[in-house]
């Protein structure tokens, strides 16, 4: 893709899993691990936001947790599970949460909502099951400019209810 | 918003690390969880020549009872300390503290060690840790020594901590079936830093209090333990007339910064509200323990 | 159904009509899956990457440039300075209008060439092959400033002693306007009781998640520029672009790929943008430049920062009887290109007490230029502020005559059986519904038990709120508003070109586009129901001025209102050719047919006769089985504007309630309500939400979003950790109702629905709030409504 002219930079060599494939490369040092995985692997599901991580829009999977992909280098990921959005969806995990999300309107540009899903699959993924007030604490660390919120929770805690048979 | 060059080197052993910092000193800086680190790396406000990946050195993971006191080594994840048995047993103020942290992907990656060493004036567990009394403990290679937690915040971002010293484990001890901890924070978000917040032990006995520790943070430059407050209130009983003497001795123990969160009078203010909340709990929370 | 009844019925109301019936959207399904692609998603072969130095400074003189040492740095292509970047455009942009006589503006190049008037201003771009190296490069610009003395505060920035930011034009001051009807002064002079106040509103800026972006493709040898761009309105940049740039419009292309998020903010045209098309044309590969989160609050457009002075008044008996504002308005360092930095006032003298049957007005407003980031448009462009003041002012009026805030609005908002009429502020009305509206949302908050459930807590030391607001919000301008008549390149009609392809597919191209809001599936469910097509059969195209017909673009809730209507026309002629084709084919005159999923029947009894696949099949391929006379166009475009209406106005009320912790001064949102008029609902889901999120939005505004200056003009809190947006765990849910009061400048009925939330959530917390402070005698009067906000209202510090 785009990465500089690897002589630029200082890289390492990495090898990771990436939603089930094995991937090595040579990876600048500096370089944060959303970063490679847009534009090192293509795998531009995971949306930049900020930078600083508070918006998780890069909110992606590493080693079975949910974490920010800016606040992360890629080299840390040598040897890792990575699992982004593209992989989450490949994998069939999360087909009702996302069926949820299209049919409740929990998404307007789109933009968050990878973050969003990733962020919402650890929670259904617990054996926690938090009332409203919980999603939306679980959920406090993503932003979403668009929808406000609600229909986000709606999604969620319908998925939430079907997965715990209490709906 | 890319980091500046540095170079990157991943020590498999805290000899190998403290040889790193003993080589690159300030020039060097510690990456444990990132959560704080990575921002400022991005933002090219951080600008080390070195960046010492301590993830892989296993001797800084873990959380353990030994030797009479609770170890959290500093590569324990924010989500482990919350999620630990052993912290809800012998901690529980850590327990209470815990869930205001950040969130879910912040406390998945944050370190207890990485908080604690970058001392954050409006991180919890700085407070925590000062409130219930413990050491951290640092390693180089002149050797290894114990600080105390009233020893080693200094200032805004700056603590006992040598650039070639690396922050091992905390050591704390734990809270006694007869100690009573209180933690609240208030945050304009959830999990934002606090702007205001009060982490407190103490013991009663017969309805009087012994021993009280009030630690204040997010108004400060650093966790405050707030000595004419705790003076005010060791010795007497519960009642609105102590609290807000507590609160009233606050003006001589907080220096509260200006910042866009609040003016120094809205914070001092805030303070004494949440200390006055927290003791008005207390009595409720002493009788259901 | 009767062939007879069926046939007075529009296809709007056909039974399998998608107009008013919630589906999904195609878009949103690509989104979950991570299939979305967002300008930075887009790579090209040979692609570099831009970065910006900009100015530390609010106000400074550059005396010193050197980018040799950039220029020679590791993978750098090109660095280019903003005196370099002046010589290649045609001219710098002025930010006027002619409809705002007497407006002031300085002419603004993309970068600054000798002084930097805002922190964040573009110097030098610098273009490597990757971001980092990029940045790493710009570090290596020498730069030296003459630090000058900043104008940081719009209530000295008119002041002698405050420095002039651009001397050519004499004084700061950018605009004076004052409107008003009736006698305003006989008014107030005889008036029972008057109620006054001044309220602060911050700055804000929109935060959309995707920052600005474009990925600029200048093909030398082709003279050709393509740009992808995350923009509202691709034709207006491409008309920005091609005369910024000397290029002919016909040769440039703008692409909006998905967008993430844009709120008026990417509507604006911006210098950064500029200096990465040109530096594509001056090195023929393709230059992506991304906006970095802390570039972007210190370079997208600002707004909302305004001191007003309002009275109000009233009988005491509760009418009210007139309405003074004067707005001083903190415009930045330039008034942007090209919908000015003014709008925004204007919009607060026009709508302030909008809803109300008051006859005496006046308002005034000054607009005055700071050191600070260039204001405009924003979503809902000056009416949370208008609605604020007057809304509080309201408020403030049934306290005094003792009357509940329900009460008092039921008494003074315009009746529903009383339009056409002309406001207060000079708007020329029309099918309005004030009173309906009012009435759902006493039923749909449960009004009286609130108020009984509020008076119990407050014996508890609980201090509920509840507010009310009502609004009126300009949507869908028409040309004979402002960007027409004021010679801006901004396009106040939109267009469709609909058609029928061989395989019986509809294409659907169109000038409005989508930022997530639906535009899409909005079109493709207009354009389904009119041809009679499953939804699936129609495919919408927008965001591409090669594929699409030449059209405004998305703002200002336009996009339903204006484009619809033209889809709806161009849909209806191509229904209308397509049943004449068939009734050669199957020798029917066309008026006994009809067309129903994707059928020709038999109109009445839907037999079908023919399938529009084969009327596609015919009409490009087959043509020899068509009479001689058909010549098949199969292809229709439409254009639809309005004619004299500045806009098609809305309204709604919206309630909420609160809880004020009056020793913390922290305001939780516990519930808001929101009945609106948006007249024709294609999708009401996608309606719904539109309120919702925009009423968030607008929360964000109320509580927490500031951005914060010091003397020396600095932005202060520029990052998102600092400058704090709505979160999850704060927001209430909010009940969405509608009002149905069809427009009847369209055959379609529809008004906008984007911004009302937006528009008077600011208006309806504020309220919330101090109808909870009113037993403490207590009033906020300053947004957002920070703790210290409150605690200072309440004088406990």
């Amino acid at each position: 893709m785009s990465l500089a002219d690897d002589s630029l930079e200082e890289t390492m060599a990495v090898t990771m899993t990436v939603n089930g494939e094995r991937v090595s490369r040579a990876v600048p040092v500096r370089q944060n691990l959303i970063d490679f995985l847009r534009t090192g692997l293509g795998l531009t599901g995971s949306h930049i936001g900020c930078e600083h991580g508070i918006c998780g829009a890069c909110s992606l999977r590493l080693d079975g947790a949910v974490v920010r992909g800016c606040l992360t280098l890629a080299v840390q990921a040598d040897g890792a599970e990575v699992v982004t959005i593209e992989g989450l969806t490949a994998s069939g995990e999360a087909a009702d949460l996302q069926a949820a999300f299209v049919e409740r309107n929990a998404l307007q540009c789109g933009y968050c909502t990878p973050g969003m899903l990733m962020t919402a699959a650890e929670l259904l993924a617990s054996d926690a099951t938090p009332d409203r007030d919980g999603i939306r604490e679980f959920m406090s660390g993503n932003f979403c400019r668009c929808t406000g919120y609600q229909a986000i929770v709606d999604a969620i805690e319908t998925v939430l209810r079907k997965r715990r048979r209490l709906a | 918003m890319k980091p500046a060059r540095f170079h990157y080197v991943r020590p498999a052993s805290i000899a190998e690390a403290v040889l790193l910092l003993a080589e690159h000193g300030e020039d060097a800086s510690i990456l444990a969880g990132g959560q704080s680190l990575m921002p400022v790396l991005n933002m090219r406000l951080s600008r080390p020549r070195v960046v010492v990946d301590i993830n892989r050195i296993a001797k800084l993971k873990g959380i353990a009872l030994a030797d009479g006191a609770v170890r959290i080594g500093a590569l324990a994840r924010h989500v482990e300390v919350m999620r630990s048995p052993l912290i809800a047993r012998h901690l529980p103020l850590i327990a209470e503290a815990m869930p205001n942290v950040a969130h879910v992907a912040v406390r998945n990656r944050g370190t207890f060690g990485g908080s604690v060493a970058l001392a954050d004036p409006s991180a919890e567990m700085p407070a925590c840790l000062l409130a219930l009394g413990g050491a951290v403990v640092l390693e180089s290679t002149r050797g290894r020594r114990q600080v105390a937690a009233e020893d080693y915040f200094h200032g805004l971002y700056d603590t006992a901590r040598r650039p070639d010293e690396l922050l091992i484990e905390a050591l704390i001890p734990p809270q006694r079936p007869d100690t009573l901890s209180a933690f609240m924070e208030l945050s304009r978000r959830h999990g934002d830093f606090a702007i205001a917040g009060l982490a407190c032990t103490l013991r009663h006995d017969a309805g009087v209090i012994h021993a009280p520790r009030l630690v204040y943070f997010g108004s400060e430059p650093r966790p405050v333990l707030a000595r004419t407050a705790m003076a005010a209130l060791d010795g007497k009983a519960w009642s609105p007339a102590t609290h807000d003497a507590v609160a009233a001795a606050l003006a001589d123990d907080l220096d509260p910064i200006d910042n866009t969160f609040g003016s120094p009078a809205a914070k001092l203010h805030l303070q004494r509200v949440v200390t006055r909340r927290v003791l008005d709990g207390l009595p409720d929370k002493a009788r259901a323990a | 159904m009767t062939a007879e009844i069926k046939a007075k019925l529009t296809p709007l109301d056909r039974p399998n009509t998608y107009v008013g019936r919630t589906v999904s959207r195609q878009g949103a399904r690509k989104a979950v899956a991570g299939a979305g692609q967002y300008t930075d998603d887009i790579s090209l072969p040979r692609m570099l990457h831009a970065a910006f130095v900009r100015s530390p400074y609010a106000h400074a003189r550059l005396t010193k440039l050197d980018v040799n040492a950039a220029k020679t740095a590791p993978g750098v292509a090109l660095v280019m300075t903003g005196k370099e970047l002046a010589e290649r455009i045609t001219a710098p942009w002025l930010g006027t209008l002619t409809c705002f006589p007497g407006m002031k503006a300085a002419p603004q190049y993309p970068m600054v060439i000798e002084r930097a008037c805002w922190q964040g201003e573009p110097v030098a771009i610098v273009v490597a092959q990757s971001r980092a190296l990029a940045e790493d490069a710009a570090e290596l610009v020498e730069i030296e400033w003459q630090e000058l003395p900043a104008a940081a505060d719009k209530e000295t920035a008119l002041d002698r002693t405050t420095p002039v930011i651009h001397p050519d034009l004499g004084d700061n001051l950018a605009f004076e306007k004052t409107i008003g009807s009736g006698d305003v002064d006989a008014a107030f002079k005889a008036a029972d009781i008057v109620v006054e106040e001044t309220f602060r509103f911050g700055r804000h800026t929109a935060v959309s998640l995707e920052s600005r972006a474009i990925l600029a493709d200048y093909n030398k040898p082709a003279e050709r520029l393509i740009l992808y761009t995350s923009s509202q309105a691709p034709h207006m940049i491409q008309t920005i672009y091609a005369r910024m740039l000397g290029i002919p419009d016909h040769n440039v292309r703008i692409v909006a790929p998905d967008v993430g998020g844009s709120f008026g903010m990417k509507i604006h045209s911006y210098g950064d943008e500029v200096a990465t098309a040109a530096a594509s044309m001056a090195l023929g590969r393709p230059v992506k430049f991304i906006a970095d989160r802390l570039e972007s609050f210190v370079s997208d457009i600002h707004a909302r920062e305004n001191l007003i002075k309002a009275r109000l008044a009233v009988s005491r008996a509760g009418d009210i009887e007139a309405i003074e504002i004067d707005v001083l308005s903190g415009a930045g360092a330039y008034s942007q290109y090209p919908r000015t930095s003014v709008f925004e006032a204007n919009q607060v003298l026009t709508i302030t007490g909008g809803p109300y049957r008051h006859k005496h007005y006046r308002a005034k407003a000054t607009v005055v230029y700071m050191n600070k980031v260039p204001t405009s448009q924003y979503r809902a462009v000056g009416h949370p502020i208008g609605n604020s003041v007057g809304e509080s002012l309201v408020d403030m009026a049934a306290a005094a005559c003792g009357l509940d805030p329900l009460e008092i609005r039921r008494r003074n908002v315009m009746p529903d059986d009383g339009y056409p009429a002309v406001t207060a502020g000079g708007i020329k009305v029309k099918e309005l519904s004030h009173q309906k509206c009012l009435a759902a949302l006493e039923r749909r908050m449960n009004y009286a038990a609130l108020r009984a459930e509020q008076a119990i807590l407050r014996k508890q030391g609980i201090y509920r709120g509840i507010g009310i607001a009502a609004f009126i919000k300009g949507t869908a301008p028409g040309p004979n508003g402002y960007y027409g008549i004021g010679g801006a390149p901004i396009s106040l009609q939109d267009a469709c070109t609909i058609r029928l392809d061989p395989g019986g597919g509809i294409i659907c191209a169109v000038g409005v586009t989508e930022q997530g809001q639906g535009v899409n599936t909005v079109m493709g469910q207009i354009a389904a129901t009119t041809l009679g097509v499953p939804l699936d059969q129609v495919r919408v195209i927008s965001g591409d001025t090669d594929a699409t017909p030449f059209g405004g673009g998305t703002y200002a809730s336009r996009a339903t209102a204006i484009g619809g209507e033209a889809v709806l026309k161009a849909a209806g002629e191509l229904r209308a050719e397509i049943l004449s084709i068939a009734g050669a084919l199957l020798q029917a005159p066309a008026g006994s047919l009809d067309i129903v999923d994707g059928h020709i029947v038999d109109a009445g009894t839907d037999r079908r006769r023919i399938s529009l696949k084969e009327i596609g099949r015919i009409g490009h391929f087959q043509l020899h089985e068509l009479p001689n006379s058909v010549q098949p166009r199969l292809s229709v475009t439409h254009r639809f504007r309005l004619l004299d209406d500045l806009y098609i106005l809305t309204n709604g009320v919206s309630g909420a309630t609160v809880d004020v912790d009056t020793d913390t001064g922290f305001i939780t949102l516990r519930k808001a309500w929101v009945v609106e008029d948006c007249g024709r609902i294609v999708n009401p889901l996608l309606a719904d939400e539109q309120v919702r999120g925009g009423f968030v939005q607008g929360l964000g505004g109320a509580l927490y979003e500031h951005c914060i200056y010091d003397d020396a003009a600095q932005l202060v809190n520029g990052t998102l950790a600092d400058y704090l947006t709505p979160m999850a765990g704060e927001m209430p849910d909010i009940d969405v109702a509608h009002i149905h009061t069809p427009t009847s400048v369209s055959e379609l009925g529809a008004k906008g629905v984007g911004e009302s939330g937006t528009a008077s959530a600011p208006a309806v917390v504020m309220n919330a709030v101090n109808d909870a402070l009113r037993p403490l005698g207590a009033r906020v009067t300053e947004q957002p409504m920070t703790p210290e906000v409150v605690l200072r209202a309440l004088g406990k510090i």
